[in-house]
């Protein structure tokens, strides 16, 4: 149930935008929804974003994964282990940008013996990659659509992007490392064990989201045909404040527009969050120099202390008796 | 009490149950959870809902108004800490940490995966906190706080060492050691806590060690120490406490004054001194370095604990603190006093007396790490050191989780176990370093009534002493911690028989050429050094 209801809401999103289209409601689904959804990401994006940053960060607690800078003869780890900011920038740039901690990842396996042996597993740092990376390709050859004249480096974008030409139109293989991750991750999803038993109706909705973003988008493209010159009048229209709605625009296309506006509606009360998250990660966005910089507490805890005088009155008798030294 | 045989405990199935996890509730079994605060100890710290309970009992004698307690505490939590808040919004649960808690690869209880720990409260997040998880509940993937959640959690956060190896590999550092020691915080606030943790802490706090010896009986403990040093080396030495103007505040965990082999590290770090002529001093008010306090998730135990080292620096008017060997305390040493009992603006930078070192990393806390201060000392040729003293020994080093990964300290004393054993050897590099596993007993849980889940969550070490002991004859391993000291001896008996359990410091003690020393023939526990044994008179 947990994977069949979120597929069947999903579902259920297209064809209510499909039945928005058939009566004739292209002014809700083209404009309002679309308007609504962006400002609900957008607030609810900062919104989320401000209440992180509004509690503090008590203590300095990087994960350090390499040595320390100590001794001048030891040899610093500065990216695993940063000691300065520089050097916490340069980790956190190999996080967000090539999953660092992902690529370190481990299978553990028990076998006869009793003996555990470890080996890397890149699966999943790969397909989060794909997955990534071709949501970015994506979105920026979506630009196209929202900037008049088209940027040269969407231009050249699109230009890569579609070098494997075969017939008309020209294959996105965006589009195609899109769906490649997404089902990679789905089917991780449900076919380890553990994975499956760990995961939630909010785990699974998003990715039947953004496959049914995709399948519409690639229908829409490749099978579909819909006016897109009607589709970048209105989408144009959005963007500059001046909405219009073309007439002849097919309901793939609202079908698509409307499973993208529930994603973003969706994103901020969600795990799709980590997007923010993963930079305000205190295990991985300060630096390993406790030591040397003092990190201040803003709620210091005050608390009753057992002073050196109050211990020396629990033990005076036996201090003199032994003699140790008293103040 | 016993743990099953080993043959009984390998029968571990990683693969998850049928019924989903918010169905299932933990059973109560001997051996996989740690018996309850006594009530005195609660009152000690001056925490909340003192009384005998039993974990096993129906009723948990909680306070009528537990969940609101609990509810408020972790608002004001949510509040008081980004990392809680980010932690409780952004896992995706793609699973990457499930195999690397050494409880889940040791019992297959899924609820030992990371993220199902994590979840257990992320849970209670959702349902009681968005609006989400109010209206939609599990379809949500929100619960409500009821007795059986705070039950479950009280058995899973206390299935948990804080060692950190998950957040290491998770890509967001997602750490399961800042969950669970809110997890502990919010179960304090309604009295469930164990007392492994609880009765060092009082210790620590009224007496000043975590056994609650007495300063005078201490100070026969050390006298003890000093007859046996003296008995070895021939070498008579004076241990100084409480001595004002001393240049070097020593804090060492007080586990090595009372527990084998703890002990004979303890010894080790006496000689060096000694040896250097070092002008330190040790205090029996101060003479705790670790922190069962922080165990708590109660950080106002951490501080009450950690600020008596700071509190007896300043009064005694030493420069600099020198920190012995110690896990956990060592995580509170290095990510915590300094924001928590500082700032330490009455010391000075230390500075090594004999070779001049200035350690620039340590320049605001003031307080070093023994190894860097010896590893220091061997590469300066400071001190003279004889390996065949350890003849017979082949090393390895167990990373203890702390100073590994809340800290780096890597490379310091492995410098120095090469530098004083004849043979050394690491284990395979996915299970040391960074990487390196938990001797399964830590934060509190080094209690008996724990043992099967010690011997479960210690097999990962285990197996990875068992490697190079068959691989390379490895039969001692060495380590900077002492609940690591006195934990991996029963661990070796169990999964690997034969290999001895040392600290860094006694193997330095063992190798350690003093002036005016007798012929050795016998280490620091009194066993002869191949070939140095004592020559038979009527041969």
């Amino acid at each position: 149930m947990r994977i069949v209801m979120p597929f069947i809401i999903v579902v259920g999103l297209a064809l209510t935008a499909w039945a928005g289209w058939a009566i004739h409601l292209q002014g809700f689904f083209g404009v309002l929804v679309p308007y609504a959804a962006a400002l609900i990401f957008v607030a609810g994006f900062c919104k989320k974003v401000v209440d992180w940053a509004k509690s503090p960060v008590p203590f300095k607690i990087p994960t350090t994964a390499g040595q320390q800078k100590s001794l001048p003869w030891i040899k610093h780890s500065n990216i695993e282990s940063p000691f300065t900011t520089g050097q916490v920038i340069i980790r956190m740039f190999f996080e967000v940008f090539f999953f660092r901690s992902l690529f370190r990842n481990l299978k553990g396996e028990l076998r006869s013996g009793p003996s555990l042996i470890y080996g890397p597993t890149k699966w999943l740092w790969f397909s989060a990659i794909l997955f990534h990376y071709g949501f970015l390709l994506v979105i920026l050859h979506h630009l196209r659509l929202a900037i008049h004249p088209v940027p040269c480096c969407v231009d050249l974008i699109d230009k890569v992007d579609s070098m494997f030409q075969i017939g008309a139109p020209p294959i996105y293989l965006s589009g195609f490392i899109l769906l490649l991750g997404v089902t990679a991750l789905f089917l991780r999803r449900i076919l380890i064990p553990q994975v499956r038993y760990i995961s939630l109706v909010n785990d699974y909705f998003p990715l039947f989201l953004i496959m049914g973003i995709v399948i519409s988008g690639m229908l829409m493209r490749y099978v579909i045909r819909t006016d897109i010159v009607g589709v970048k009048a209105l989408i144009m229209g959005l963007v500059t404040f001046h909405p219009v709605v073309p007439d002849g625009i097919g309901a793939i296309f609202y079908i698509h527009l409307f499973l993208v506006c529930c994603l973003f509606a969706y994103f901020p009360f969600s795990k799709l969050m980590h997007m923010g998250g993963v930079f305000m990660s205190p295990t991985r966005n300060l630096p390993n120099n406790n030591r040397a910089e003092r990190h201040v507490n803003p709620w210091d805890p005050k608390v009753k202390l057992h002073t050196y005088e109050e211990w020396v009155e629990d033990y005076r008798d036996k201090l003199e008796e032994a003699q140790i030294p008293i103040d | 009490m016993a743990a099953p045989k080993p043959n009984e405990i390998i029968m571990i199935d990683h693969k998850p149950p049928k019924k989903w996890w918010m169905d299932t509730k933990p059973t109560f079994r001997q051996g996989t959870f740690s018996y309850p605060s006594k009530p005195k100890n609660i009152e000690i710290l001056d925490m909340w809902n003192p009384r005998e309970w039993n974990p096993v009992d129906e009723d948990w004698k909680l306070p009528d108004d537990w969940k609101e307690r609990i509810l408020e505490g972790f608002r004001d939590l949510l509040k008081k800490y980004r990392s809680l808040k980010v932690f409780m919004d952004i896992c995706v649960r793609c699973g990457a940490c499930a195999d690397k808690c050494h409880y889940f690869l040791g019992s297959g209880d899924p609820k030992n995966m990371p993220v199902l720990r994590a979840e257990l409260m992320r849970s209670v997040y959702r349902g009681e906190f968005t609006k989400a998880g109010q209206l939609l509940g599990r379809w949500a993937g929100g619960r409500e706080l009821t007795y059986d959640v705070l039950k479950e959690w009280f058995y899973y956060f206390y299935q948990c060492t804080q060692c950190r190896r998950c957040s290491l590999f998770c890509p967001y550092g997602i750490d399961t050691a800042e969950i669970d020691l809110a997890g502990r915080h919010l179960l304090n606030l309604v009295g469930c806590n164990i007392n492994w943790m609880m009765e060092p802490a009082a210790n620590c706090f009224m007496v000043g060690n975590h056994i609650g010896i007495q300063p005078h009986s201490l100070k026969d403990m050390i006298d003890f120490f000093v007859d046996d040093i003296e008995e070895v080396t021939g070498v008579k030495i004076e241990v100084p406490f409480m001595k004002k103007g001393a240049e070097i505040l020593f804090v060492t965990p007080s586990g090595d004054f009372f527990a084998d082999p703890g002990t004979y590290t303890f010894m080790g770090y006496l000689m060096l001194f000694h040896e250097l002529g070092l002008d330190y001093t040790m205090s029996y008010y101060a003479a705790e370095g670790g922190n069962f306090g922080f165990f708590t998730g109660t950080i106002e135990n951490a501080k009450k604990l950690n600020a008596k080292i700071y509190a007896e620096a300043k009064r005694l008017g030493v420069k600099w603190i020198l920190g012995g060997e110690c896990g956990h305390m060592w995580r509170v040493v290095h990510q915590y006093m300094d924001t928590l009992t500082g700032p330490a603006d009455f010391l000075e930078v230390p500075k090594s007396p004999i070779t001049g070192t200035v350690f620039e990393n340590a320049r605001s806390s003031k307080i070093v790490h023994i190894t860097e201060f010896t590893a220091d000392l061997i590469k300066h040729g400071a001190i003279n050191l004889d390996k065949n003293r350890n003849a017979g020994i082949t090393a390895t080093f167990h990373d203890s989780c702390n100073p590994a990964r809340g800290m780096g300290l890597f490379d310091e004393p492995r410098y120095v176990v090469k530098n004083v054993v004849p043979e050394f050897y690491d284990m395979p590099e996915d299970t040391i370093r960074e990487k390196t596993f938990c001797c399964g007993s830590g934060s509190g849980l080094n209690n008996d009534e724990f043992m099967e889940m010690r011997m479960r969550g210690g097999l990962p070490r285990a197996n990875a002493v068992k490697y190079v002991n068959e691989r390379y004859g490895v039969n001692t391993l060495s380590c900077i911690c002492a609940i690591d000291r006195a934990v991996l001896p029963p661990l070796m008996d169990y999964w690997v028989p034969g290999v001895t359990v040392t600290g860094v410091h006694e193997l330095v003690g063992n190798a350690l050429v003093m002036k005016g020393e007798k012929k050795r023939t016998v280490n620091l526990r009194q066993e002869p050094i191949p070939g140095m044994e004592e020559e038979e008179e009527d041969v």
